[in-house]
């Protein structure tokens, strides 16, 4: 391969930069959409239940049952809501009005009086939303157990001291799930701007039959490669300073690392994600089917298999193997340790060393596709 | 006229079926996406790490770490000495969950006094540690009173939790009819918005306008190709959620296809209302995302809507996929009938209507 010509490199680039700036998309991207995103998954992925609906019928009109009626209305992780008959909070759960709902028994007062007998609360929740109906039996329980603890010691009886469990939030005190969903978007909206923008761009000139004229300059593979790559690293690089700007000021994430690293992870990731574009560009040929095989090799598994909402320890290992080949993994990691630890070695380490992996395979293997003659 | 409306469909369908690498694009995924994200998209704990520093060398703490491990959310539990390597192992993510027993917990629990236990939960997944936590405590409340039920004091009223719909919170369960939703999304969006775009690209949008059709008629005849694949890949996903995952499907089918079909046109529309306004296929692309990211994050399948702040309720409400996710749901899980699937039916019908009202409208103008 020739040794690159920094002339036509230029040439090459700007090019390239005056069709991303005549394209009022391309602003788009670069600045509105990540706001856009950031602040929709800042605010609208929200995965701390705040207050859940849920129904109450006290069946019972002891002192007791109504105590503890009062306990669960004041507890603020619930907002509930009185039913006069079973068939209410049936309907109103099969109709999704309430995530779950408490019924205590009318014998509830008797039996807790009676020695020897157990009172029973029952809690009901809405199975379809798994996530939800944890949380709704969980606070339900915790309200409960206040309940008996003050009930009991209220009757003078020895309670048997219980067990108390102290948590501790470390990283993100007041367990902000926001904290740690934003900086794993940003890894999304980099993967949105580097691989579903680059896999349209060579399949374009492919279309345009524009591909041909350029085969037949004196261009080499190295020089178009980086025309391709330059201009889009740079949209990139800015779209992630309007996410750090977003994220820190209006969405009120901490960032405790250093932007020095920050820059270097971006690149690293810009070159795997524009790599994976060019790379799907070149290969099909079709702004189409680029485009598809871009949503499903990048955007779907760096949002599904990132670990940035869903767990990867949770899943079954074959596809725990799979995600050790997506890139957004990494990023993702690296992205929530810079924003919420500052640095912890070993997990950077082990990110710098995967990203710069995937990014000189997804570069070298465009490089290898890319033809320098016509068929 | 219906002839001709019928020679545009086929072409469509053939545009989109004929050419191999095309049609595999349109499957693959599909397929790709089903065998994965009912594994992957889940937000229950397994597997979890925990790491215990363990001080006390009584019983009780012996005990209850016994009992930890042989949760199933927890395969593996770390012992760690000392501070030092407990903040080593919660910093790189070695666990999920710290426990602490100070030196002092068994001779609490057996003199009958206040017992603390220290956990430490890691803020950077605030959610997965909170759930771990939740295991964690409900096996040492257990443990709490059953000693308390041995040593002669008895607890006197006890929480009783029934899930309805899904008694195991099968995460799969909710998951599956979601996918039925997202799936047809993206399907009949992509080849609504793109195809317009494509042919302005390719110069052949104007050979359709010199044509006897009118801009009604092209409409149609780019809405009925969409809607075909969309009900084909939702029937698909739908067979599988019931055949390979053994989803419980306590609705009527009839039902479910209206609905899909409801949606269909209502996201026909908003791929048209996207087409009208692009000139090139990166821009129908990109304007598909601009819709889509937003539609499924805002539409209740990642977090609750409940938890939205108002401005992102009312989006929400707007939003087809919203609704259409609550029917999908409730048709498998709950039996939906038309009656309970009404009050999230009428603003899909609406929803329809108004895209495909100003798509109409905007095609006119771009046509005249």
């Amino acid at each position: 391969m020739a040794a690159i010509s920094l002339r036509r490199l230029v040439a090459l680039s700007r090019k390239e930069i005056y069709q991303i700036i005549r394209d009022p998309s391309s602003v788009v991207i670069a600045f509105v959409l990540p706001f856009l995103l950031l602040v929709i998954f800042g605010y609208g992925v929200n995965l701390d239940a705040t207050a859940i609906r849920v129904g109450l019928l006290v069946e019972d009109h002891g002192a007791e049952a109504a105590s503890l009626a009062a306990t669960l209305a004041t507890n603020i992780n619930l907002d509930v809501h009185a039913a006069s008959s079973r068939a209410q909070l049936e309907r109103w759960l099969v109709a999704g009005d309430v995530r779950g709902f408490v019924v205590v028994p009318s014998d509830f007062s008797r039996r807790l009086n009676r020695p020897g007998a157990t009172a029973p609360v029952q809690v009901v929740t809405d199975g379809a939303e798994p996530n939800t109906a944890n949380f709704v039996a969980a606070y339900v329980a915790g309200a409960w157990q206040g309940w008996t603890e003050q009930y009991a010691l209220d009757h003078g009886a020895s309670v048997q001291a219980p067990i108390e469990v102290i948590p501790r939030y470390w990283f993100n005190s007041a367990a902000v799930s926001r904290h740690y969903i934003v900086p794993g978007s940003i890894a999304v909206i980099m993967t949105i701007v580097g691989a579903l923008l680059t896999s349209l761009v060579v399949a374009r000139e492919w279309e345009r039959g524009t591909m041909e004229a350029l085969l037949s300059t004196p261009a080499t593979r190295a020089e178009f490669l980086l025309s391709k790559v330059i201009p889009y690293y740079l949209l990139g690089m800015s779209s992630m300073v309007v996410c750090l700007i977003v994220a820190v000021t209006l969405l009120d994430v901490p960032f405790r690392g250093s932007l020095g690293l920050l820059f270097l992870y971006t690149t690293l990731f810009l070159g795997s994600s524009l790599g994976l574009g060019l790379l799907l560009s070149t290969v099909t040929r079709n702004q189409f089917n680029a485009a598809q095989a871009a949503l499903n090799a990048a955007f779907l598994p760096a949002t599904m298999l990132s670990g940035f909402i869903y767990e990867i320890d949770g899943m079954p290992w074959p596809i725990r193997a799979v995600t050790y080949l997506i890139p957004a993994r990494y990023f993702v990691e690296a992205l929530q340790t810079l924003f919420q630890a500052g640095f912890v070695g070993s997990i950077l380490l082990k990110d710098l060393l995967f990203l710069l992996a995937s990014a000189a395979l997804f570069l070298g293997l465009t490089a290898w596709r890319t033809p320098r003659r016509l068929d | 006229m219906l002839d001709r409306l019928a020679t545009l469909v086929v072409k469509e369908l053939l545009l989109a079926l004929r050419e191999p690498q095309t049609r595999a694009l349109l499957i693959m995924p599909v397929v790709l996406q089903l065998l994965l994200f009912p594994f992957a998209a889940s937000l229950e704990v397994k597997n979890a790490h925990l790491a215990i520093r363990n001080e006390d060398s009584g019983g009780a703490a012996t005990e209850l770490i016994e009992r930890l491990a042989h949760t199933q959310a927890f395969p593996e539990i770390r012992l760690v000495h000392g501070e030092v390597e407990m903040r080593e192992v919660i910093d790189s993510q070695q666990a999920l969950l710290g426990l602490e027993f100070p030196a002092d917990f068994s001779r609490n629990v057996a003199a009958g006094r206040p017992a603390k236990v220290l956990a430490i939960v890691d803020g950077r997944r605030s959610n997965s540690a909170q759930i771990a936590f939740g295991y964690a405590s409900g096996v040492i409340a257990d443990y709490a009173a059953e000693h308390a039920a041995a040593s002669g004091r008895p607890v006197t009223s006890k929480v009783v939790v029934r899930n309805w719909f899904n008694a195991n919170l099968e995460y799969r369960w909710f998951m599956l009819p979601v996918l039925v939703a997202i799936i047809t999304t993206l399907g009949s969006l992509i080849v609504t918005a793109l195809s317009i775009a494509r042919e302005r690209e390719q110069g052949t949008f104007d050979q359709l306008l010199v044509s006897p059709l009118t801009a009604g008629y092209i409409m149609v005849g780019k809405t009925i190709p969409a809607l075909i694949i969309a009900l084909g890949q939702g029937t698909l996903v739908a067979a599988a959620a019931v055949f390979f995952y053994r989803v419980p499907f306590h609705g009527s089918v009839l039902l479910l296809y209206l609905c899909m079909l409801c949606y269909g046109l209502s996201l026909a529309g908003i791929g048209l209302f996207i087409s009208s306004l692009c000139e090139t296929q990166q821009q129908a692309f990109l304007g598909v995302f601009t819709f889509m990211v937003p539609a499924v994050m805002l539409s209740g399948f990642v977090a609750p809507v409940e938890n939205m702040p108002l401005v992102f309720r009312v989006i929400s409400w707007c939003d087809p996929l919203t609704h259409f996710i609550v029917i999908v749901k409730g048709l498998f899980l709950k039996g939906y009938g038309v009656t309970l699937a009404w009050p999230n039916l009428w603003p899909l019908l609406v929803n329809a209507g108004v895209t495909m009202s100003i798509a109409y409208w905007m095609y006119r103008r771009r046509v005249a």
